[in-house]
C-alpha cells in the first residue's frame, strides 16, 4: 500500500513538473482568470493579470525587525506603544524583513536623512498612505494591495486597488509632464521581454514606506518589469534625485499574480474610511 | 484638464443652462451654418488582436444636448439649421463669458447675489473652469434633442410609489438636522469619492472632463473615466459578484452581441443612487464603434422598485488626442473641512448673537 502510494504520489509529481515546464511560455491551465496566452499578438510578454508584492517593504525598504508598533512614546523600561496604536496590540505590531534596497542603504543628503527621522517620528500625522493619498511611484507597487495590468496592442494600464489609483503608461512619449502629480507621468517601451518605465513629473507629497523615507519632485524613477514565468515578474526601480539622494539607487523584487480564477481588483478607495480622521472634529456632534 | 476643486452645485446650473438654450429654440430660424462633412471616406472596423472591434482610445461625452428633452421640445430630432442655432447660442454665451472681468466691480452683495450654489453665493467658477461641450449630439445623423430616445417623450420616466415613498423616508431622516452637519451629508462630488452625478451610465457632467479612456484585452474592457480618476473594469464573461458587494461603480460583467460590447451593471452601493435607483438598479451599456472617430454608446436603466418603465439613451462618444491628467481631488479637499467648519463658525456667531 504504502509503495504503490509513494508510486502514485512520484508520478503526479512529474506529471505536475511536465505540465509546468511545458506551460511556461506556452499557456497556462485553463482556470478562468488564470488562462492567459504567454505573448501578445505582437511577440510582447503579456502583462495582463493581478499582481501583488509579497514581502514588507511597504513598513520600511530597508531590513527591518519585527517590531511592537509603527509609533511609539516613552515606557518605564523600553519605549511602549504610541496611545492611539495601543489598541490593536498585535495586529500594530510590525513584520520584520528583508530590505528591498540594493545594498541595503540609501544615500541621503544629510538634510534629507534628518527629514526621513523627522518623518519617522511623526508617522501617524504625515504618512500620506494613513489619509489615503494617492501613494505614487515606486510605493504603490509594493503596499499590501494588489493592482491590475491591462496589456493590449495599443496600451498599457496599471490600476490599483489602493485609493483607485492609475497609471496610463503612454508608450509614445508625450513630453515632459505639464505640471507635477501625485502618480506622475509614465513612459513606457520595451528593452526585449523587459518593459522598461521611466516616470516623472511627479510631486515631493509622496513616500517610499510608513519608515518616512522620502523625496522630492526632483525624482525620477526607472522601473523594470521582466517576466521571469506565467506567474512571476521581476521588478527593478532605479531611483534618483538630487534634491534627496547623492547618487542613484535601486530597489528590486518579485512581483506575483493573482492565479485564483476568480481573482479580481477589490475596491479599497479609501477616501470614505478616512473622512472621520479628517473631519470628525468639523462634525456638528463630533463623536466622542 | 485637471482641477483639484469641486463644483457639484455647478452642475445644476450647466445641466438647467443646456436645457434653457433648447427650450429657447422656439420656432426654429435658419442660421447659416455649414453641415458637417457628411459622406466620409471608405471606413473599415478596426479589430484587436482577437477580432473584436477596437474600442480603444480616448473618448469625450461632452454634449449640450441634455439628458432630458425639455417639456417645450416634442421631437427627438432637430433639423440641422436649429442644433446650428442651438450651438451659436451656447458659442455666443461662452464668448460673452470669456470676457475679462472689470476690474472695478464692486463687491458681491453681501450674503451672495440670490443664486443657488456656492457659486452664486460666493462667487465661484465663472466660465473660464468650464468645458461642458459645445456641440449637439449626434446620432446615425440625427440631431437630437434629448440624450433619452425612449419613452418617446425624452425623459426619465414617473417613479413608482415605492420610490417616492423611500425618498419620503430620507426627508424624514433628514428633518432637523442640516447639510452641513456631517460630511456625510454632503454630495459625493464634493467628498471627492466619485464624479458629479451619474458615473454608471457614462452620462456627460455638463461641467468639465468628460474624458474617457478605454484598453481593451480579451478577458476585461477598462474604462477610466478623468474624473475621480475613477477606472470601471468590466469582466468579459463570468457573473456579477455577491449581492453584498457593491463597489463605487457597480459590478460590470461584459459580453460580444456582434460587433457590439453590451455591459450589465449591477451591485450598485445604496449611497450612489441614480434618481433614487440604487439597491435594484440594472443599467446595460451597448458600445458600438461606427466611423474613425465616434462610438454610439446606447444605456438602458432598469429598476422597476424606482422607475414605472426602463429607459434608454444615446451618446455619441466622440475620438480626442487630447491627454488625460491626473484628477487628484481628495488630496486638496480643503474645500470639505472649510465647509463644515464654516458652519460651525456660522452657528458659533448666530448663537453669540441671541
Amino acid at each position: 500500500m504504502i509503495t504503490r502510494r509513494v508510486v502514485r504520489e512520484l508520478s503526479v509529481a512529474v506529471l505536475t513538473a511536465v505540465a509546468v515546464a511545458a506551460g511556461f511560455w506556452s499557456t497556462t491551465p485553463a482556470t478562468g482568470q488564470a488562462a492567459r496566452a504567454a505573448r501578445m499578438a505582437d511577440g510582447k510578454p503579456n502583462l495582463n493579470g493581478i499582481w501583488q508584492a509579497l514581502n514588507t517593504a511597504n513598513y520600511d525598504v530597508l531590513s527591518h525587525n519585527a517590531k511592537a508598533a509603527l509609533a511609539f512614546r516613552p515606557g518605564p523600561v523600553v519605549p511602549v506603544p504610541a496611545a492611539p496604536l495601543l489598541a490593536l496590540g498585535a495586529v500594530g505590531a510590525v513584520p520584520g524583513g528583508v530590505g528591498i534596497v540594493e545594498g541595503d542603504e540609501i544615500p541621503y543628503l544629510p538634510e534629507a536623512a534628518k527629514k526621513q527621522k523627522a518623518n519617522q517620528d511623526d508617522w501617524l500625522n504625515l504618512d500620506p498612505e494613513i489619509k489615503c493619498y494617492l501613494p505614487g511611484v515606486p510605493r504603490a507597487n509594493y503596499l499590501p494591495h494588489p493592482f491590475q495590468i491591462l496589456h493590449s496592442d495599443k496600451a498599457i494600464f496599471f490600476a490599483y486597488e489602493f485609493a483607485g489609483a492609475v497609471r496610463n503608461i503612454y508608450l509614445k512619449d508625450p513630453g515632459e509632464a505639464p505640471v507635477d502629480s501625485w502618480m506622475g507621468q509614465s513612459v513606457g517601451k520595451w528593452e526585449g521581454d523587459t518593459l522598461v518605465v521611466t516616470v516623472t513629473g511627479m510631486n515631493d507629497q509622496t513616500w517610499f514606506d510608513r519608515a518616512g523615507n522620502h523625496h522630492t519632485e526632483q525624482m525620477k524613477v526607472v522601473e523594470r518589469y521582466t517576466p521571469q514565468g506565467p506567474d512571476h515578474l521581476w521588478y527593478e526601480a532605479t531611483i534618483e534625485d538630487p534634491g534627496t539622494f547623492s547618487r542613484p539607487w535601486k530597489i528590486r523584487m518579485p512581483l506575483y499574480r493573482h492565479i485564483n480564477p476568480n481573482a479580481r481588483l477589490n475596491q479599497f478607495k479609501c477616501v470614505e474610511f478616512v473622512e472621520e480622521l479628517l473631519y470628525g472634529k468639523f462634525r456638528k456632534t463630533p463623536v466622542q | 484638464m485637471t482641477f483639484t476643486v469641486h463644483r457639484s452645485s455647478l452642475r445644476i446650473v450647466a445641466g438647467a443652462i443646456a436645457a434653457a438654450g433648447l427650450a429657447s429654440l422656439g420656432v426654429a430660424t435658419l442660421v447659416g451654418q455649414q453641415p458637417p462633412a457628411g459622406v466620409a471616406k471608405p471606413w473599415t472596423m478596426p479589430r484587436t488582436a482577437d477580432g473584436k472591434p477596437d474600442l480603444q482610445g480616448t473618448w469625450s461625452n461632452a454634449t449640450i444636448t441634455p439628458l432630458e428633452r425639455p417639456q417645450s421640445v416634442s421631437n427627438l430630432v432637430l433639423s440641422e439649421a436649429e442644433a446650428a442655432r442651438l450651438e451659436k447660442t451656447t458659442s455666443d454665451r461662452v464668448e460673452r463669458l470669456n470676457q475679462d472681468s472689470d476690474p472695478n466691480r464692486p463687491a458681491p452683495p453681501q450674503g451672495g447675489d440670490g443664486s443657488t450654489g456656492a457659486a452664486g453665493n460666493v462667487g465661484g467658477y465663472n466660465n473660464f473652469w468650464l468645458d461642458p461641450g459645445e456641440r449637439v449630439a449626434v446620432v446615425d445623423g440625427q440631431f437630437r434633442s434629448s440624450l433619452i430616445v425612449d419613452p418617446p417623450d425624452g425623459r426619465v420616466p414617473a417613479t413608482t410609489p415605492e420610490a417616492r415613498a423611500r425618498g419620503q423616508a430620507r426627508l424624514k431622516m433628514m428633518a432637523g438636522r442640516g447639510q452641513y452637519d456631517h460630511p456625510e451629508f454632503r454630495p459625493l462630488a464634493e467628498r471627492c469619492l466619485l464624479s458629479f452625478g451619474p458615473t454608471t451610465p457614462l452620462i456627460p457632467n455638463y461641467f468639465y472632463n468628460n474624458n474617457l479612456q478605454i484598453v481593451q484585452t480579451p478577458d476585461n474592457v477598462m474604462i477610466l473615466m478623468e474624473m475621480v480618476h475613477d477606472a470601471r473594469i468590466v469582466r468579459i464573461g463570468g457573473t456579477h459578484a455577491p449581492k453584498n458587494i457593491r463597489p463605487w461603480l457597480g459590478d460590470s460583467i461584459g459580453h460580444w452581441e456582434g460587433d457590439t460590447l453590451v455591459v450589465e451593471t449591477t451591485n450598485f452601493p445604496l449611497q450612489q443612487p441614480f434618481r433614487g435607483a440604487a439597491e435594484n438598479l440594472k443599467v446595460t451599456e451597448r458600445f458600438r464603434r461606427v466611423d474613425a472617430t465616434t462610438i454610439n454608446y446606447r444605456f438602458t436603466v432598469e429598476d422597476p422598485t424606482t422607475f414605472t418603465r426602463p429607459f434608454t439613451g444615446e451618446i455619441p462618444f466622440r475620438a480626442t488626442d487630447e491627454l488625460i491628467y491626473e484628477y487628484a481631488c481628495h488630496e486638496g479637499n480643503y474645500a470639505l473641512s472649510n465647509v463644515l467648519s464654516g458652519a460651525r463658525n456660522e452657528e458659533k456667531r448666530l448663537g453669540t448673537k441671541k
